[in-house]
């Protein structure tokens, strides 16, 4: 009796260690979604004028056993109505040779409930983690929704930049042009990944 | 028997722990990284632009053309030599200009006209854009635009000479070869070509063949310094003429460019600057000048993502 228990307890280790390594990652693969050709836009309005722009080369990855979220917009490739505005926001304003992408990086508030219910119909949720923009990283809330559709991950989301909370600098000349909250869109339909897109090197 | 079950208990906790824990870590760590784990491996080809931040580095054209649909309206001004004294105020008493229109009818080509007081020449030009410097996979190191002009002087001549229309025209061809290093500086080179319909002086050529070399330095985002000279090779023009040097700034405040310099060509076209300049820059010929670029866009971009 005495040399079984301790046996016992090794078997339960290599037991929860196979549950750890093997079944979460097995569940992990069939949960991500990603997409390279997200869309995001940006809109400002302002007494001037107002500054519309348009990317449809966002990267985007959800993991649905954790709630985590990740995306990545290249900076170069929003498009602009005017031609002059396109320079100046990469010269000027975003520094994009620099800065070449701003990147949001977080966690699904009340994940757990969210994801549960979300094979039921469209959840609204919200995402808080750190989004970095101009080099410069701070705190962010998102608000969104998601929802499955045709096994793909439908997922809108909103919210609002201040050039000043990321050091982009505004010259007094043009300050009445450019609004002082710019407002976000993010349009995904994220792809289930199968394993061999993730398979790590 | 106590003792044995509470070592069950931790075992079993271990493992909940590790099998929760575990996995998060990694999955924190690898989202982001997974993302900008490109499939094609190879950075994505991208062009690169605002290689200058106007379509004029000083007197000549730069790489640059203008987007779709943005017309330009240029105003450029020469003063006279400072060394013409206290009598001429130092040049501010001469004053040549230059009105031009640009229009870009694609991203990559663009019309212009112009008329310049000097000689009371009207000219007009093709710009387009050949090549464009890009980086990522097989990236190109230059730009290179293509840029032809032809200049009509319609000054009355009393000269005994039958000035037709023909003979009252030059034709320029150049190209614009420049690249980016950097955010700050970009270079550029120009081959140029300036063939005159008409030369009056005995063992003057039509043809006259220059290099120009030139470039901007960025000191701030909306502030560069450049420089522009242009060699004239061997030839009669260039014993008899000065080689055009020039150096000035540029100031970009939203939809102007303003820039200001110094320069020895009083001419704003390159026939003009290339050919016909006289005044020794580094014996005190040297003009006071700006050209001030406005920027309206006629037609909005069509295509929408």
């Amino acid at each position: 009796m005495r040399n079984f228990l301790p046996r016992l307890g090794q078997l339960g280790c290599l037991l929860a260690g196979l549950l750890a390594f093997g079944v979460p990652s097995a569940a992990q693969a069939q949960s991500k979604y990603l997409t390279r050709a997200g869309h995001i836009s940006f809109f400002s309005a302002s007494i001037m004028e107002d500054i519309e722009a348009r990317n449809d080369k966002v990267s985007a990855i959800f993991d649905l056993t954790t709630g985590q979220v990740a995306f990545s917009v290249p900076i170069h490739d929003f498009q602009f109505k005017r031609t002059l505005m396109q320079e100046h926001f990469n010269e000027n304003y975003m520094e994009s040779e620099k800065f070449p992408k701003a990147t949001f990086t977080g966690q699904l508030l009340n994940a757990a409930q969210v994801l549960k219910q979300l094979p039921s119909g469209t959840q609204t949720v919200e995402a808080e983690g750190n989004l970095v923009v101009h080099g410069v990283t701070r705190k962010a809330l998102v608000s969104g929704t998601l929802q499955i559709r045709d096994g793909q991950l439908v997922v809108f989301a909103y919210f609002n930049i201040a050039p000043a909370d990321y050091s982009i600098d505004i010259p007094l000349l043009v300050r009445e042009h450019i609004a002082k909250s710019v407002s976000v869109r993010v349009n995904l339909t994220c792809d289930a990944v199968t394993p061999a897109l993730v398979q790590q090197p | 028997m106590s003792k044995t079950i509470t070592l069950l208990k931790r075992a079993a906790l271990l493992g909940l722990l590790l099998a929760g824990a575990a996995p998060v870590a990694r999955a924190q760590a690898d989202l982001l990284g997974q993302l900008e784990q490109d499939p094609q491996k190879d950075a994505p080809r991208q062009v690169v632009d605002a290689t200058f931040k106007a379509t004029r580095l000083i007197n000549g054209h730069t790489v640059q053309t203008p987007g779709e649909g943005t017309m330009v309206f240029l105003i450029s001004h020469r003063f006279g030599p400072l060394n013409s004294g206290s009598y001429e105020f130092f040049g501010l008493d001469q004053a040549t200009l230059r009105l031009g229109f640009e229009y870009a009818l694609t991203d990559r080509f663009e019309v212009g006209v112009g008329r310049s007081s000097l000689n009371k020449t009207y000219d007009g030009f093709l710009k387009y854009k050949a090549i464009q410097q890009t980086t990522g996979a097989h990236p190109v190191p230059v730009s290179v635009t293509l840029f032809g002009s032809a200049a009509i002087m319609t000054q009355r001549m009393t000269n005994g000479i039958d000035y037709t229309l023909g003979k009252r025209t030059a034709y320029t061809y150049q190209a614009l070869i420049a690249r980016k290093f950097n955010t700050d500086l970009s270079l550029q080179l120009m081959p140029t070509l300036v063939h005159r319909n008409l030369v009056i002086n005995e063992g003057e050529r039509n043809d006259v063949f220059a290099l120009g070399a030139g470039g901007r330095y960025k000191l701030t985002k909306r502030f560069s310094l450049n420089a522009e000279y242009y060699y004239l090779l061997p030839s009669y023009t260039a014993d008899h003429y000065r080689n055009s040097v020039a150096l000035g700034v540029d100031i970009e405040t939203g939809g102007h460019i303003f820039q200001m310099h110094v320069t020895n060509s009083t001419g704003m076209i390159e026939q003009q600057f290339i050919t016909q300049t006289s005044g020794n820059f580094f014996d005190g010929y040297i003009c006071f000048g700006f050209n001030v670029s406005r920027n309206f866009t006629v037609k909005q971009r069509t295509r929408r993502i």
